[in-house]
């Protein structure tokens, strides 16, 4: 099965980070990175922008609508995503709670929709 | 199909089997009800794993107890009924998949079907089934799923009670109920919440979640008046079979004898017109002597073992179960175990209670300081059992103007109306002595 492994955490806690530690963090993403993909889990991946680059698009009665911003304000913001292959969902929760920002933000992981072949 | 009755098999109405074949109607009835509590979860157990869906297995289990039903008084038991009902089972599941197209839980019907008649005739080794309804128990109480999930599919599932009755339980409305079986197994299948047994770094974690299910489930229906008391027997039921499944655990043992220490007490702690009666108040002669022989023998064993938080409730039960009235109890003892159950699992709850052992063991005092003391932490702010155990000790010390005002608190934050109706008693004689 699919899963995607969604990053959320406080932007501000990743502002507050010294050098030297986002250094670390970095790193550390870096290492669980390509141990998923020597274990051949690793489908996809990517750092995001922070959301104050976010752009919101609506299409309504035929107008596309932009605004500026995230879709809804919250605690915690989506800061990347890994797409990974998981045996079932206990192997996709071990493999989540390796992410190295596991231990201050939170991952959520969501089964990807299997679509019936054609 | 619905219950009619408090019995688990499922009845057909008004039936009994008066006049039909040669049987003896209690002794049908009452074998069906035996083997139905034996067998329900076995069989669904082994048959999700074949067919990978709760749905397919929980119908065909249910086709099945209704064609024994039908056939069982006519022709008599056949001489392995359980291999009957399993086989029948895996008939019915065939059938229906053949028949019926449209499947809440099953995305491949043909991949099922294959599976369903690939299996053995006969899977009647014992481990190997033993092994399913370990599965099964740790699949319905896996951390992914809400604590209410968990509880309502252990008991559907694996105790195979209908969703009318598990609604009734829990005074949930049948729909609801229903609607969050159905969410439960879907989130089971499109998660994929895998339906194995924890490796055993995990076992421990685990257990903790099956544990606590149990146990919602016994507290659920020790509170209840009436009908949902079966809920309680159901997780006695429950504790017995984890007991046989993983007999290296102490604190299975430990829940088990919590559970049955707390039981015996079950009809001496609410007065006939339900309203709680005081365990020093309680009549000791009508506690189940049978259950507290059983659960102080599971107590010990399980505390020998190792002393988990389980345990330790259960010795603390069992000091009450043996001590022949609330004057003789040996209240030190019990303030001793409060300290050790503390340590392993930190409350305010918890230390309100050792506070009223400690009232008990070295005077009302010394219980009233700890309590204004968990008070001015603010821990159990509106809590109801907090000024009521306040108002209490106040009563006990002849002071009645400080236990009226207590009382008064207490009746603020109490919601269940025989517990206002005890506290609004005991307001009315604190405020006679004024």
């Amino acid at each position: 099965m699919q899963y995607l492994l969604l990053i959320y955490g406080a932007e501000s806690d990743w502002n507050k980070l010294s050098e030297a530690e986002a250094g670390k963090m970095t790193k550390a993403f870096g290492e669980f990175s390509q141990g998923i993909v020597a274990s051949g889990h690793y489908k996809g991946g990517n750092r995001l922008h922070d959301v104050a680059k976010a752009t919101t698009v609506r299409v309504r009665n035929g107008k596309t609508l932009t605004t500026d911003g995230p879709f809804a304000e919250t605690k915690e913001q989506l800061g990347g995503y890994y797409l990974i292959e998981a045996r079932d969902l206990d192997e996709a929760t071990a493999i989540a709670a390796r992410i190295p920002s596991a231990h201050f933000g939170s991952i959520e992981v969501r089964p990807v929709f299997e679509m019936p072949r054609p | 199909m619905t219950a009619g009755g408090r019995g688990l098999f499922p009845r057909t109405p008004a039936a009994g089997y008066a006049g039909v074949g040669a049987q003896p109607v209690e002794f049908a009835q009452e074998n069906l009800d035996r083997i139905y509590r034996e067998h329900w979860g076995r069989i669904v157990a082994t048959l999700i794993r074949v067919a990978g869906s709760f749905e397919v297995a929980e119908e065909a289990a249910q086709e099945a107890f209704t064609a024994a039903l039908e056939q069982w008084p006519r022709e008599g038991m056949p001489p392995n009924p359980q291999g009957w009902l399993m086989l029948t089972a895996r008939h019915k599941a065939i059938d229906a998949l053949r028949r019926k197209t449209r499947w809440e839980d099953v995305r491949d019907p043909d991949v099922v079907l294959a599976a369903l008649e690939q299996m053995p005739a006969f899977e009647d080794e014992e481990n190997v089934l033993e092994d399913d309804r370990l599965r099964l128990i740790f699949t319905c109480c896996h951390p992914a799923l809400a604590t209410e999930a968990q509880v309502a599919l252990t008991l559907r599932t694996l105790c195979g009670l209908t969703t009318e009755q598990i609604a009734r339980g829990f005074l949930t409305p049948a729909p609801t109920m229903a609607q969050r079986l159905v969410r439960a197994q879907q989130k089971i299948r499109d998660a994929g919440i895998p339906y194995r047994t924890p490796p055993r770094a995990e076992l421990a974690e685990r257990l903790a979640a099956v544990l606590l299910v149990v146990y919602l489930v016994f507290n659920e229906g020790y509170n209840a008046a009436g009908e949902g008391r079966a809920l309680s027997d159901e997780a006695i039921r429950l504790g017995r079979l984890l007991g046989e499944l993983l007999p290296g655990e102490p604190e299975v043992r430990g829940l088990l004898a919590l559970m049955l220490l707390h039981d015996a007490r079950r009809d001496a702690r609410r007065s006939s017109d339900g309203e709680p009666v005081l365990l020093e108040e309680q009549d000791r002669r009508s506690w189940d002597r049978a259950k507290i022989r059983e659960g102080l023998a599971l107590a010990g064993s399980a505390l020998r073992a190792a002393p988990g938080a389980y345990s330790v409730q259960a010795a603390i039960a069992a000091v009450h179960a043996q001590a022949a009235s609330a004057g003789q109890t040996d209240w030190a003892q019990i303030v001793a175990l409060y300290d050790v159950l503390l340590r392993l699992q930190p409350s305010p709850v918890i230390e309100l209670n050792r506070a009223a052992a400690v009232a008990m063991a070295s005077g009302c005092e010394a219980g009233l300081r700890l309590i204004e003391e968990i008070e001015r932490r603010g821990d159990l702010r509106g809590y109801y059992l907090l000024p009521a155990a306040r108002a209490d000790l106040l009563r006990r010390l002849e002071r009645w103007g400080p236990a009226a005002e207590a009382y008064r608190e207490a009746l603020k934050l109490a919601t269940q109306e025989a517990d206002r109706r005890f506290l609004a008693k005991r307001l009315a004689e604190v405020e006679g002595e004024l």
